[in-house]
C-alpha cells in the first residue's frame, strides 16, 4: 500500500522532512510543496539526506511554488520531478494513502 | 476518484487556504468530485464574509463561495472552532443573542461528523495545513 506524503514546510524551519524521512516506509513517495519546496534545493544541508533517501522514495516537487519563491527549476536536485497541481492531483490518486506533515 | 479536503488554516496566513483551491480546480478540471471540503481550526476564518482584502489582492472567501456555487460544493465549517473565532450563521446568531452573522454564501455549519463521514465516502482525504 503506496503511501504519498506531502511536506509543506522548509527543513531550515520544522523538521517535518525529516520526521517523513525517518518514518516513511519505503517505496512511499513525497511531495514538497509550499515552503516544502525549499527542501528540493541543491547545495543545502539537506541535499545530501534526500539523495541518500531516493533508493527508498520517489520525490516529487510543486513547479508552481517553486516560481512563486523565486527559484528555479534548474536549482533543483537531480531525480526530483516537478509536477503542476494536475500532477499532484495525480500523485493522490494513483497512491493509497495521502499523509499531510504539517 | 471521489475526494475529501480539510483546511486547516485560515486565508492569509500561509498558503493553505491558497494550495487546497488550487488543488480542488485542478481535481475538478481533471473530473473528480469534490465530496466535502470541511474547514476546521484557524481554517473556518475563510468563512467569514467580513473580509476586505486590499483590490489587487486574491480574495479567498469570494474564490470558494464562487468555487461552490459553480460546482456545487459542499464547504463546511466545524461549529465548534467557527463559535470561537465569531463565524455565525443566522442560525447560531439567533441561538446566542448575538446581533450579526458573517457566514459566507456557499458555506454551511456543522459538525465533526462532517470530517468523519468525508473520510468514510471519499477515497482520498487530503489535508492543508500550517
Amino acid at each position: 500500500m503506496a503511501t504519498l506524503h506531502t511536506v509543506n514546510k522548509s527543513p531550515f524551519e520544522r523538521n517535518a522532512l525529516e520526521s517523513c524521512l525517518r518514518l516513511a516506509k519505503a517505496g512511499s513517495s513525497v511531495l514538497l510543496f509550499e515552503d516544502g519546496v525549499i527542501g528540493a534545493m541543491r547545495d543545502t544541508r539537506f541535499s545530501e539526506k534526500i539523495t541518500q533517501a531516493m533508493g527508498d522514495f520517489s520525490f516529487y516537487v510543486l513547479g508552481p511554488d517553486i516560481k512563486a519563491r523565486g527559484l528555479n527549476d534548474d536549482k533543483i536536485i537531480d531525480g526530483i520531478q516537478v509536477v503542476d497541481y494536475n500532477g499532484f492531483v495525480d500523485l493522490t490518486t494513483e497512491h493509497d494513502t495521502v499523509q499531510s506533515w504539517l | 476518484m471521489k475526494f475529501g479536503i480539510v483546511i486547516n488554516e485560515g486565508p492569509y496566513t500561509h498558503q493553505a487556504s491558497d494550495s487546497a483551491l488550487q488543488f480542488v480546480k485542478a481535481a475538478l478540471h481533471k473530473g473528480h468530485e469534490i465530496f466535502r471540503v470541511f474547514f476546521y481550526h484557524d481554517g473556518v476564518n475563510n468563512g467569514t464574509s467580513l473580509g476586505v482584502p486590499p483590490q489587487d489582492d486574491r480574495n479567498l472567501t469570494l474564490e470558494w463561495s464562487g468555487l461552490a456555487e459553480k460546482h456545487d460544493l459542499d464547504l463546511v465549517v466545524c461549529v465548534a472552532a467557527a463559535q470561537r473565532r465569531g463565524i455565525l450563521d443566522e442560525d447560531e446568531m439567533g441561538r446566542h443573542g448575538k446581533s450579526a452573522n458573517n457566514l459566507a454564501p456557499g458555506f454551511r455549519i456543522s459538525g465533526l461528523g462532517q470530517l468523519i463521514e468525508a473520510g468514510i465516502q471519499a477515497d482520498r482525504l487530503v489535508t492543508f495545513g500550517d
